[in-house]
């Protein structure tokens, strides 16, 4: 089903994330099967697709996040520059390290926009100047200059899009490989997205990026590939997801190979 | 098509809805007759503290009150310094706590961020178990079981002491402090946990660095709560501490504390009326003026610096 790429080979060569046949079970329900796809190195990758059809639980078997839902459980392969991410011997802590994560709803904690950066640091026992990287962190995403003057006060008092942004300044400043950002502006107003979106051009440079959206011209504008999920039901009635597609953002938008691919990506949907 | 529209029969609905109407009224007024009552018994004991407390300083001097270093109300001589009260009430109290808020704490953050089901289904009835305890119970455990054990450990321990006291009112408010701080550590939105998680905090800087400070302005309400039980607990330390009004903060001698003072005149045959009958009035309004003082500032630290999560 997926078709090729441009140059298999290239792509192979910079793989930093590579699932295959994964499944993830809630309790005992399968809610997404057989998922295979590779990440490649310094690339957006958008996940689009229903809701419910399991962008979010892939997105989360990408950093183990889903280690801390009570009964999910992954089968298959994930790995991450060809090591297994499930295996006994990786911790899924230093794992969360290199993979940071970006939620739908910020969650800014409740501290000092200062300290919100220099957590992530120091628990990673970060050695230089804090100062400098939570300013370069700040400037990264693109919000330095709105609240240089008030690092003191608490990220809560901040707007949803510039909590966002500072959530995106705290994932960075730990320089992680990977950036999940899992429907990152679903809660911004257009002009905070359009910052976002910009901000996700430049940390392309140096992040491999896996971003979840609900917006098709998003995904056309900020992605490099696109990965279509879909989810059909089960005779029990419950729903399990499974990757339908998975190509160039530009072959997907305009040249599917799959008809539900196209539906839904000109709206001609359910 | 023709649509008939229900013909409106007034004998269905009538009588139905007089009488609803009356037992609106009914319920309504019960209602506000029971929240009347709380008022009133409210306002009925702090005039009654305030009247007797008016009276007693007719009598002594507000001077002599805070600064005599004896308390003997009922000798010749009476003296009456309420610091000698004040200092046993505050030595128990800071034992209880020093005990009650590392065991509450820890209990707290063990029922809600470590325990399987199974233990928490084990847990919560032995914490509610504990809560449920007669603090006359409570009182003669420290003094038969608490005491005698401390004897062992500290030679010279009088039979009668604040520490045995202390420790054993700590006890008693370890489960107001857990369940209080449970609940804010549980109110912790689950996303915060996760920011944290997905920066590669372990279990315990999430707990330590986010999950708690998120949770404080709860867990320190708890802890004042906590404070204003211990400064009122009467049966313990009525009956563990002992009846000796001593000034200072020895916990190993016996010592009264103001609830240990009220509770021994009320005892006595004290005339209503006479100086010694509105001491306990005075003292009671002292106790209520800390707690009062401890309840305002809980509720200005939570206003002040609870977190709002939508
Ligand atoms: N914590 C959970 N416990 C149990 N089932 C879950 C959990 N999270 C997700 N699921 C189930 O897994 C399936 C996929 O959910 P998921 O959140 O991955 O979908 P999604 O594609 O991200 O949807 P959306 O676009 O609405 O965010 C759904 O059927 C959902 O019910
Ligand atoms: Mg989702």
């Amino acid at each position: 089903m997926i078709s090729d790429f441009s140059d298999p080979a290239q792509l192979t060569n910079t793989a930093v994330l590579k699932a295959e046949n994964v499944n993830v079970y809630y309790g005992s329900n399968l809610a997404v099967r057989d998922v295979s796809l590779d990440i490649p190195r310094n690339k957006v990758v958008a996940f689009i697709g229903p809701s419910g059809c399991g962008k979010s639980t892939i997105l989360r078997c990408f950093n183990r996040m889903n280690d801390l839902i009570p009964g999910a459980r992954v089968d298959g392969t994930i790995t991450f520059h060809d090591r297994n991410l499930y295996s006994k011997a990786l911790d899924p802590v230093e794992i969360r390290r290199r993979i940071g994560m970006v939620f739908q709803k910020p969650n800014p904690f409740p501290k000092s926009i200062y300290e919100n950066i220099a957590f992530g640091a120091r628990i990673n026992g970060y050695q230089g100047d804090m100062d400098e990287l939570v300013e370069s962190s700040l400037r990264k995403a693109a919000i330095w200059e709105e609240v240089k003057d008030k690092l003191k006060e608490s990220g809560l008092a901040l707007s949803g899009g510039q909590q966002q942004r500072l959530c995106i300044a705290r994932a960075i400043a730990i320089s992680p490989e990977v950036i999940l950002m899992d429907e990152p502006c679903s809660a911004l107003d257009p002009i905070s997205t359009l910052r976002v979106e910009e901000l996700i051009h430049e940390l392309k440079q140096q992040y491999t990026i896996v971003i979840v959206t609900h917006n098709m011209q998003q995904a056309s504008r900020v992605s490099d590939l696109t990965a279509f999920y879909n989810a059909e039901a089960t005779e029990k009635g419950n729903k399990i997801g499974y990757l339908v597609e998975y190509d160039n953002t530009q072959s997907i938008f305009h040249n599917p190979q799959q008809q539900a691919t196209q539906d839904y990506v000109s709206g001609r949907f359910g | 098509m023709t649509f008939e529209s229900p013909v409106p029969d007034d004998r269905l609905w009538k009588p139905n809805r007089k009488l609803s109407q009356w037992m609106e009224g009914v319920v309504k007024f019960i209602f506000a007759a029971f929240a009347f009552i709380s008022v009133i018994t409210t306002l009925g004991i702090v005039l009654t503290l305030i009247f007797e407390t008016f009276d007693f300083f007719k009598e002594v001097s507000l001077w002599n009150f805070l600064t005599d270093t004896k308390w003997t109300p009922l000798f010749k001589s009476a003296k009456f310094g309420i610091w000698v009260l004040i200092s046993a009430t505050v030595l128990t109290s800071a034992i209880a706590i020093i005990v009650a808020l590392p065991l509450g704490l820890l209990a707290a953050i063990c029922l809600s961020e470590y325990a399987t089901s199974r233990v928490r289904s084990l847990l919560k009835p032995a914490l509610e178990i504990l809560a449920g305890v007669p603090t006359v119970v409570y009182g003669y455990f420290a003094l038969l079981f608490v005491t005698p054990l401390l004897q062992l450990l500290i030679p010279g321990l009088q039979g009668f002491n604040a520490l045995s006291a202390g420790i054993v009112v700590g006890i008693s408010i370890v489960p107001l402090i857990a369940s209080l701080s449970e609940d804010a550590i549980y109110a912790v939105p689950r996303s915060l946990r996760d920011g944290a998680y997905a920066l590669g905090a372990t279990k315990r800087e999430t707990i330590i660095s986010v999950v708690l400070p998120a949770a404080l302005s709860g867990i320190v309400a708890s802890v004042i709560l906590a404070v204003s039980r211990a400064i009122g607990e009467t049966m313990i330390v009525a009956l563990a501490a002992g009846q000796n009004p001593t000034l200072g903060l020895n916990p190993f001698v016996p010592v009264m504390t103001m609830t240990a003072f009220i509770v021994q005149v009320s005892l006595g045959d004290t005339p209503a009326g006479s100086l010694a009958y509105r001491t306990i009035f005075v003292v009671g309004m002292t106790l209520f003026v800390i707690t009062l003082a401890l309840n305002i500032f809980s509720f200005w630290f939570v206003r002040r610096f609870r977190e709002k999560y939508e």
